[in-house]
């Protein structure tokens, strides 16, 4: 028989005496609640969890090997594979931490229109989170009409690069081709209905009582336990810290839009929730005011060294060819330096780390993966808690495992 | 905004650490310190208590391998960040191949603990003080450290891939 202080943040919540009859519990690899391959060890006594030790790296690829072999513009398919449920963020991060090594400055209307699908990723990886932990919590209904939507914008990516998931959209310098008209149409589609259905889904889970009682007060964390483990993104947010990348450090162009950073108080299950149910609002306003304000122009910048010419002109004139074929056999001329660019992905600051020596591909590349910093907070924040507790505990924290292991 | 910059943060290490600051520059704007590995703990903490400077995010941690740098081959890499005055650090502490060790950040960032084991797992770097110190995306039984520049990637015959025959 011994003692087990129950704490919330520091502070002592309850204590109950534990029978001693202490049982190890295989938490994943495989397991429906993790969404993802990783393993989390146990020791339970009944539903109360004592202890968690977090196993990673089943799905790792050595993403940082490969890149260290690969010409700059067949990075980014690598980048696809990080946070999958919005790699276009990652695509983009990708393409603009280039551009910042090469001084390439890309023209408003290319960072406008990646700022419309870098917030469409955001939406749909936040829609993704949400809608699971309504799953978790045992509501499914939630779950089935924002997948509907997620795949409207699955199809809008679609529109505009022919791929879904792992996207590989844009390029160095700008976007293989501009918005269709069938994008637009699916973008105006989407933004008009998609307001009224994402309303029901608030309505049926937000203030939900058997919702509320579930996740209020699950795994939290204190604002300065979460800054220790450099906790980012929407998972920072809740714990009330106004940290976003794209307000401190601004990149293509956020600047020029008006939005709030939505900020929890207590950095619990509901909070985290909350926090994205607020930012899909707001990158909802976003694209609108890109969608209003967007510049007339190019959908790529002039920059023949990085920017993949048009096919009908590779096959009609020499330059293109020849720009063609020096892009394609890895031929950029890349200054030799070192920099960090950072962007917010869908949970939390994603950063690029890259040192160029001046060769074809990149001396290094270290991906700083937020999700793979924060995950290490687990065992804290559920230590003492229930079991179910720490599933949505998990899925609150929008763990992806490709960007986890890299 | 505040007045804090990159020349304050420059300023108050060289007061403070004087010798141990062994360069600094800023390429890209990002302030880039090098400093002795043996002091890195002591240079962490100070910048992360300091009153004005407030640089207490730990950003990220890594490790570059540098074989032909004799005597520093392994150049450990932190970002800091201060939230307050929004402004980056990059520290760097070079380490000789053949004893590739520093002191551990984990006590001052709990964050470090698996950037760390992380850093080890590639590069081999031990971290003195680490609590846990165990490879962690690859396996237990590994026993080398992959991203090493000594691990070619690909079949070292291949030379279609080689920066010679694109004139560099």
């Amino acid at each position: 028989m011994s003692e087990l202080n129950i704490r919330n943040g520091g502070q002592l919540v309850s204590s109950e005496t534990i029978d001693g009859e202490i049982a190890i519990l295989n938490l994943g690899p495989t397991h429906p609640a993790t969404h993802g391959v990783f393993q989390n060890v146990l020791k339970v006594d009944g539903e109360r969890i004592l202890e968690a030790e977090p196993t990673i790296g089943y799905i790792h690829r050595a993403f940082e090997k490969l890149a260290e072999r690969r010409p700059y513009n067949q990075i980014t398919p690598i980048t696809d594979r990080l946070n999958y449920c919005s790699s276009p963020i990652n695509n983009m991060g990708w393409h603009m931490t280039v551009e910042k090594l090469a001084g390439i400055e890309v023209s408003k209307r290319v960072d406008y229109m990646r700022v419309i699908i870098m917030e469409l990723a955001r939406i749909a990886d936040h829609l993704v989170c949400n809608s699971v932990i309504g799953v978790d919590t045992g509501a499914l209904t939630g779950f089935t009409y924002m997948f509907q939507e997620r795949e409207r914008i699955y199809e809008m990516f679609e529109a505009v690069c022919g791929a879904r998931l792992t996207t590989n959209i844009g390029r160095i310098g700008g976007f293989e081709r501009d918005f269709t008209d069938d994008f637009k149409h699916k973008l105006n589609d989407f933004l008009k209905t998609f307001p009224k259905r994402f309303d029901e889904f608030d309505s049926l889970i937000t203030r939900n009582r058997i919702f509320m009682d579930r996740v209020i007060k699950a795994g939290p964390i204190t604002a300065e336990r979460a800054l220790n483990y450099g906790f980012t993104g929407p998972n920072l947010r809740a714990t009330g810290v106004d940290y976003d990348v794209r307000v401190m450090n601004p990149y293509s162009s956020y600047q020029d839009f008006d939005f709030i950073i939505p900020v929890g108080k207590d950095g619990d299950t509901y909070d985290r929730f909350m926090v994205r149910q607020h930012e899909i609002r707001e990158s909802l306003s976003i694209i609108r005011q890109a969608l209003d304000n967007m510049p007339a122009g190019k959908h790529y910048t002039e920059v023949p060294d990085y920017y993949l010419p048009p096919k009908d002109e590779v096959y009609k004139s020499m330059e293109a060819l020849i720009y063609h074929f020096k892009i394609v056999m890895g031929e950029t001329p890349i200054p030799a330096g070192e920099v960090y660019h950072a962007v917010e992905g869908g949970n939390g600051e994603l950063g690029y780390y890259l040192i160029s020596d001046g060769g074809r591909t990149p001396y290094r590349l270290h991906f700083r993966r937020p999700c793979f910093i924060y995950y290490q907070a687990y065992p804290e924040m559920i230590k003492g808690s229930l079991l179910s507790d720490a599933v949505l505990t998990m899925s609150s924290m929008n763990v992806i495992a490709g960007e986890l292991d890299a | 905004m505040s007045n804090i910059g990159n020349q304050q943060v420059l300023d108050a290490m060289r007061q403070s650490f004087d010798a141990d600051v062994l360069s600094a520059s800023e390429p890209y704007g990002l302030l880039t310190i090098e400093v002795n590995p043996s002091r890195i703990i002591e240079v962490l903490e100070f910048l992360n208590k300091h009153q004005e400077l407030q640089l207490n995010f730990l950003t990220d941690l890594c490790a570059v391998h540098y074989p032909d740098d004799a005597g520093r081959e392994i150049a450990v890499v932190y970002h800091l960040h201060s939230m307050v005055h929004n402004i980056r650090v990059r520290l760097k502490a070079y380490l000789p191949i053949d004893k590739p060790e520093i002191a551990s950040a984990t006590a001052i960032y709990s964050a470090a603990n698996w950037m760390e084991r992380e850093t080890y797992d590639f590069y081999g770097v031990k971290f003195l003080n680490h609590p846990d110190l165990r490879r962690i995306l690859n396996m237990d039984s590994m026993d080398y450290f992959p991203l090493r520049k000594e691990y070619a990637l690909e079949d070292e015959t291949r030379n279609d891939k080689d920066d010679r025959f694109f004139g560099r």
